[in-house]
C-alpha cells in the first residue's frame, strides 16, 4: 500500500475538529443526530444513513484487542491490530509499548496519540 | 431476468509464462487474448465486447482495445481487485442475455515480478477516505489478511495445522501441473515450521507471486452451437462488497456470503451438488473462510472441513484448485480471480491434468476476493455447468 501523496488532511474541511483533538490527545467518534448510530472512522455524512447531521463524541480511550497481527518481516518487527472500543466501533491501529509475544485477543489496550510524519494518530498500550 | 443458460465459456488461455522478461503488458494481454480466441475457434473481428480491469494499461479499456484492433459495442472496466474477472463474466453474461453483443473478451496480465505499472493507478491517484485512517498503522495485505486468522482462530478455535491443510492440497495438485512455479508436494509439518511472516501466518500459508496472465471467450448460445470446443453454461453469478461498516465489524466472514447466495440461487442449485471448486487463495484463511461463507460447511467449521486432505482430487469430498492455485502455481498480477475460472473450465470440459480430473464434473464454482480481506473487498462468484 502506498502513502496519499497529497495532504488529504488539510483538504477536509469537515474533519477539522476531528484532528484538533488528536492535537490535543483527544479521540472523536462521530454520531448520528437522525438514526444515532456510533461511526468511525468519522465522516461528515452518517455511513448508515447518509444524514449529514451529527456531533462529534470524545471515546474514553479505553478498548479491547479484536484481532491482531505483528509484522515480523519488518525491522523493526510492529503489532497491527483491530481494537473494538468502549463505545462500540472498531477501528484499525497499533498495539505500542507492548511485548510482542504477549498479545492476546480480548486484551484491555488505553488509548494514546503519536505524531507520525506530521499526523497525529490514534494508538494503544497494554492497559 | 436471468444470465442462466444465456451464455457459454467458448474459449480459455493461460500464458506459460511466471516470469515475463523484457515482454510488456500489452502484449501479455494480446498474447492471452489470442489464446482464447484460438481455443474457442474464433478470431479478433468477432469479438463485440471487452472487460477489463487496473490491470491493463492505459485508461480503461481504450489502449487494449487499440493495440489488440478490436471493434467493440460495450466495454466494461469493473475494477474490484482479483476478483474482477469474475464479476467481467456475470457482466459480460448480462450483456449477452440482452442481446448487446455476442461474443465477449476478457483479459488479465500482470508483472509484479519484472516490474511494469501497478494496478488501479487512475482511481487511486485520488486519495480514499479510508488512508488517513489506516495507512499510519502500516497495513499490509500479510498483515490484514492474518488478522482474519487470528479472529478466526479465537472465535472457532481453528488451528494453523487445519490451515497447514489447504497448503498441502494445493501442492499435492501442483506436483502435476509443469508450469506450477512450486511443484514439491509439502506436509503440515513442513508448514507451520516455516518462518511467521505475519501472525499466525507462516510463509507456506501464502500465494506465490508471479507474472502471467490469462483469457476469457465468453458467447451467445447461437455462437456456441457452432463451435466444436466442449461447452461450459453460466448458469448463475453473484457479486458483493463488504466494507467496515462504519466500525461494526465482523472479520470472520466475508462477502462470499453474499454473492454465493445470490450465485446459488440464480443458478437453482446447492453447495452439495458442485463437483469442483476454484476458490481465492491468497492466502490459506482466504480459502478456509470463503468455503464456509459459500455454504460448503457451517460457519466456524471450515478447519475441520479443511483437514485430512478433503480438499485433495482422488482423496477428498470437495476438490479445490486442482492447477495449484494460487497457493503453488500462479498468480498473475497478485490477482487470482482470472486463473479460478480458467482451471473450473479445464475440470468441466475434462481437461484437467488426470491425476487430478474430477469424474463425472459436470457442475463448478468458482469464486475471488479482491482487495483486503478485513476491510474491504470485493467478492463475485460464478456457477458453471458441463453443455
Amino acid at each position: 500500500m502506498s502513502e496519499p501523496k497529497d495532504n488529504a488532511v488539510a483538504a477536509d474541511r469537515a474533519m477539522v475538529p476531528y484532528w484538533e483533538a488528536a492535537r490535543a490527545g483527544r479521540l472523536l467518534l462521530r454520531r448520528c443526530s437522525t438514526c444515532s448510530e456510533l461511526h468511525y472512522y468519522p465522516r461528515p455524512l452518517c455511513p448508515f444513513c447518509l444524514s449529514s447531521e451529527g456531533e462529534w463524541v470524545e471515546a474514553s480511550g479505553e478498548g479491547v484487542i479484536y484481532s491482531w497481527s505483528v509484522e515480523r518481516r519488518a525491522n523493526p518487527p510492529y503489532a497491527i491490530a483491530f481494537v473494538t472500543l468502549r463505545e462500540g466501533p472498531t477501528l484499525m491501529s497499533n498495539i505500542v509499548d507492548c511485548d510482542l509475544d504477549g498479545l492476546a485477543v480480548g486484551q484491555a489496550v488505553h488509548l494514546q496519540f503519536e505524531e507520525r510524519e506530521g499526523q497525529p494518530v490514534p494508538v494503544f498500550r497494554p492497559s | 431476468m436471468t444470465i442462466k443458460g444465456k451464455a457459454y465459456i467458448a474459449g480459455i488461455f493461460e500464458h506459460s509464462t511466471r516470469k515475463a522478461e523484457g515482454i510488456p503488458l500489452s502484449q501479455l494481454h494480446a498474447e492471452v487474448a489470442k489464446g482464447a480466441l484460438d481455443d474457442a475457434g474464433l478470431t479478433v473481428a468477432d469479438v463485440d465486447g471487452y472487460f477489463c480491469a487496473g490491470d491493463a494499461p492505459g485508461l480503461g479499456g481504450f489502449s487494449m482495445a487499440e493495440y489488440m484492433g478490436l471493434r467493440v459495442r460495450q466495454t466494461d472496466c469493473t475494477e474490484t481487485g482479483g476478483s474482477s474477472y469474475i464479476a467481467h463474466l456475470n457482466h459480460a453474461a448480462q450483456a449477452i442475455a440482452t442481446g448487446k453483443i455476442k461474443v465477449a473478451l476478457i483479459t488479465l496480465a500482470g508483472k509484479p515480478r519484472t516490474g511494469g505499472a501497478p494496478p488501479g493507478r487512475p482511481p487511486m491517484a485520488v486519495i480514499p477516505p479510508d488512508a488517513p485512517f489506516e495507512l499510519p498503522f502500516k497495513p499490509t495485505v500479510l498483515n490484514l489478511y492474518a488478522m482474519c486468522a487470528r479472529r478466526h482462530m479465537h472465535e472457532f478455535g481453528t488451528t494453523s495445522e487445519q490451515l497447514a491443510w489447504i497448503k498441502v492440497a494445493a501442492s499435492h495438485h501442483a506436483q502435476h501441473n509443469p508450469h506450477a512455479m512450486l511443484r514439491d508436494v509439502v506436509t503440515v509439518d513442513e508448514v507451520v515450521n516455516s518462518p511467521i511472516v505475519a501472525d499466525p501466518l507462516h510463509r507456506l500459508d501464502c500465494c506465490v507471486v508471479s507474472d502471467g496472465g490469462g483469457a476469457l471467450v465468453v458467447v451467445a448460445p447461437e455462437i456456441a452451437a457452432q463451435l466444436r470446443r466442449p461447452k461450459v453454461r453460466i448458469l448463475g453469478a453473484g457479486e458483493a462488497i463488504k466494507h467496515t461498516n462504519g466500525g461494526e465489524m465482523d472479520i470472520t466472514w466475508s462477502g462470499a456470503v453474499w454473492s454465493g447466495a445470490k450465485a446459488f440461487e440464480e443458478a437453482g442449485v446447492r453447495p452439495a451438488d458442485i463437483k469442483y471448486v476454484s476458490v481465492y487463495d491468497s492466502f490459506t484463511i482466504t480459502v478456509l473462510m470463503q468455503l464456509e461463507d459459500l455454504g460448503f460447511c457451517a460457519k466456524g467449521e471450515g478447519g475441520r472441513f479443511v483437514a485430512d486432505g478433503n480438499l485433495i482430487s482422488g482423496v477428498g469430498k470437495l476438490p479445490f484448485n486442482t492447477d495449484g492455485g494460487g497457493l503453488c502455481n500462479n498468480h498473475p498480477g497478485n490477482r487470482g480471480g482470472m486463473t479460478k475460472v480458467l482451471e473450473a473450465v479445464r475440470q468441466l470440459r475434462g481437461e484437467a491434468h488426470p491425476a487430478v480430473q474430477v469424474k463425472n464434473c459436470d457442475l463448478a464454482l468458482a469464486h475471488g476476493t479482491g482487495g483486503y480481506l478485513p476491510t474491504r473487498h470485493g467478492s463475485a462468484t460464478v456457477i458453471l455447468e458441463r453443455a
